[in-house]
């Protein structure tokens, strides 16, 4: 096959440069154009955003190889806690029960354990405090990109499920919260709720904090007990904490996928 | 031996000259990674500002000074309501309508959001949809981009094409002098890549890529358990979101100057040598020709 000399010179002009460049310039205007309206439009297709989902296992898989199951995540020095921990999500929830626990100081407040265990339990938060503690400077890093580094003080989720003796058949703890995250009009049960796989339950880091910067958990962080999920986002870490629940799964809870932000599109892995 | 390290002339080029001689420039993994990298680092690029939009300031250090961003594109007010403004090492910047407020598709009313919708995937802010493009194709962009490293070394493109030769590092300052006077090579030397692209091209590929890569997986919580402490070294994660941010404009500004030199060193021959390999070589003669006659 031949190829003509693409410039003619004798010509004395360049053959229609312009209107190959306006022709270009078009095309790639067109196909942009085009490219972003189909992105929007393949971000609603359920098929299409499964498999960009699909992504998540590939790095939970990738992350627990080289990261192993207990690897630790960083611990700072006093010096490094910030001067205002960021509150994010529920500030002050409006529930009514919520409220009527938090004019009590607490003392009327719970902690359920149940589900897949052999001993179902509740305890006070000062039983939780009795128990032996663990105090850890940590980064929380929140999905939308910031961090604050806090101290925490609580009880190892471990030690509460060595209290209750999960069944042999408890894959998952689901965190049950006290804050509603839509409006009461919106007339369904939209309470927080996390869930976490067993070598995040039982991980060193994990606990059940009720002391923050030495103070007592103050309600904007989630008064009177969050769950510390060190090596995840911010979210996974669920405030006011009311039940605990061991279960095999998660699909019969809600829409199924783990978490009030993971039935709202998050990723239930959060380590990234 | 690898013997497609000596460009091929095409049938075409056994007529005489000053016939175009075409040469097979870009064999065929090359030209498939290539194309991979331009959907993976448009879809990279746009998603990444969707997250950034949840979040629109960067810091430097461990955690968030939330009160001393380096950078916030965020909106201020104005005598007629909020308007966009960008604010950069304490000085702040109008830049309402495109960032920190700007319209999104065909709306009347503006929306205060850090970078507009139309250069962001998805287009009205989606934070976890952003998270799942970007993660999805990041795998894929390194993938690729392993891949491509793996294969330059083996094939041989690194050493034979992308490593400069001690002649082209002595005569640099002559190859930067054609390239802002937008002479571009002919002949022989139009066969192989220039010194600047050699040094552009090496840079990205062992600059830039691995740069954005540590840096985003430095604001992963989990990758920062492998070795407690590891994050440090960049600076804490709130600066790794910040070189992450950096380097990934640093990758824009080698995709517009690699576009724009695409662009007038013969567009066409330029794409269809990305697309089947062969590449027309510019006549030494006929470009000293035509030099000549645009001479007043």
């Amino acid at each position: 096959m031949t190829n003509p000399p693409r410039r003619i010179i004798s010509s004395g002009r360049a053959p229609r440069a312009t209107s190959r460049r306006s022709a270009l310039r078009g095309a790639l205007a067109a196909v942009g154009g085009l490219s972003l309206a189909g992105c929007d439009r393949l971000s609603q297709n359920t098929e299409f955003v499964d498999v960009l989902k699909s992504a998540q296992d590939l790095s939970h898989a990738a992350h627990r190889l080289v990261a192993g199951r207990q690897a630790m995540a960083q611990e700072f020095a006093p010096a490094d806690v910030a001067a205002h921990f960021k509150a994010n999500g529920t500030l002050v929830p409006a529930d009514a029960e919520y409220h009527a626990l938090m004019q009590g100081g607490f003392k009327d407040w719970r902690l359920q354990i149940g589900g897949l265990v052999e001993q179902p339990a509740q305890f006070s938060l000062a039983e939780l405090r009795a128990m032996p503690s663990r105090t850890q400077i940590t980064r929380h890093d929140c999905v939308e990109g910031w961090s604050s580094i806090g101290q925490w003080k609580g009880v190892q989720l471990g030690h509460v499920l060595g209290l209750v003796r999960p069944k042999a058949e408890a894959k998952f703890v689901v965190f049950r919260c006290a804050d509603s995250m839509e409006s009461p009009a919106a007339g369904r049960d939209s309470t927080y709720y996390e869930s976490v796989d067993l070598d995040d339950a039982y991980h060193v880091q994990t606990v059940l904090a009720y002391e923050l910067n030495g103070q007592p958990l103050p309600v904007n962080n989630g008064a009177p007990l969050r769950v510390r999920i060190e090596r995840q986002l911010g979210y996974k870490h669920a405030k006011y904490l009311m039940k605990i629940e061991l279960v095999d799964s998660f699909a019969s809870i809600r829409a199924g996928q783990g978490g009030y932000w993971e039935d709202n599109g998050y990723e239930w892995y959060a380590g990234i | 031996m690898d013997t497609s390290a000596i460009p091929r002339p095409a049938a075409a080029a056994t007529r005489p000259a000053p016939a175009a001689q075409r040469v097979y420039r870009h064999r065929l993994p090359v030209r498939v990674m290539h194309w991979i990298n331009v959907v993976c680092l448009t879809i990279l690029l746009m998603s990444g500002l969707t997250i950034f939009n949840a979040h629109p300031a960067l810091y430097w250090g461990r955690d968030s000074n939330f009160a001393d961003p380096w950078i916030a594109i965020t909106t201020a007010p104005g005598p007629n309501g909020p308007t966009g403004v960008t604010r950069i090492a304490g000085r702040q910047f109008a830049s309402d309508g495109v960032l920190g407020r700007s319209r999104v598709g065909d709306a009347a009313a503006p929306t205060a959001r850090a970078f507009p919708s139309w250069a962001t995937i998805p287009g009205p802010q989606w934070l976890s949809m952003g998270r799942h493009w970007h993660f999805f194709f990041a795998w894929l962009f390194v993938l690729n981009g392993i891949a491509y490293v793996l294969y330059a070394i083996f094939s041989g493109h690194l050493r034979r094409d992308l490593l400069p030769t001690r002649d082209e590092l002595r005569h640099i300052g002559r190859s930067l002098w054609d390239h802002l006077l937008f002479r571009h090579p002919t002949g022989e030397a139009a066969k192989r890549y220039n010194v600047l692209q050699n040094i552009a091209y090496l840079t990205v590929i062992f600059g830039l890529l691995p740069l954005v890569i540590v840096a985003g997986m430095a604001m992963s919580p989990r990758l920062d358990a492998v070795w407690p402490g590891w994050v440090d070294l960049l600076g804490g994660r709130q600066s790794a979101r910040t070189l992450h941010f950096l380097a990934a404009t640093g990758l824009l500004l080698f995709v517009l100057v690699h576009l724009f030199e695409v662009l007038i060193s013969g567009v066409w021959n330029q794409l269809r040598s990305m697309i089947t390999g062969y590449y027309t070589v510019p006549a030494a003669a006929r470009r000293a020709l035509r030099n000549e006659r645009q001479r007043p």
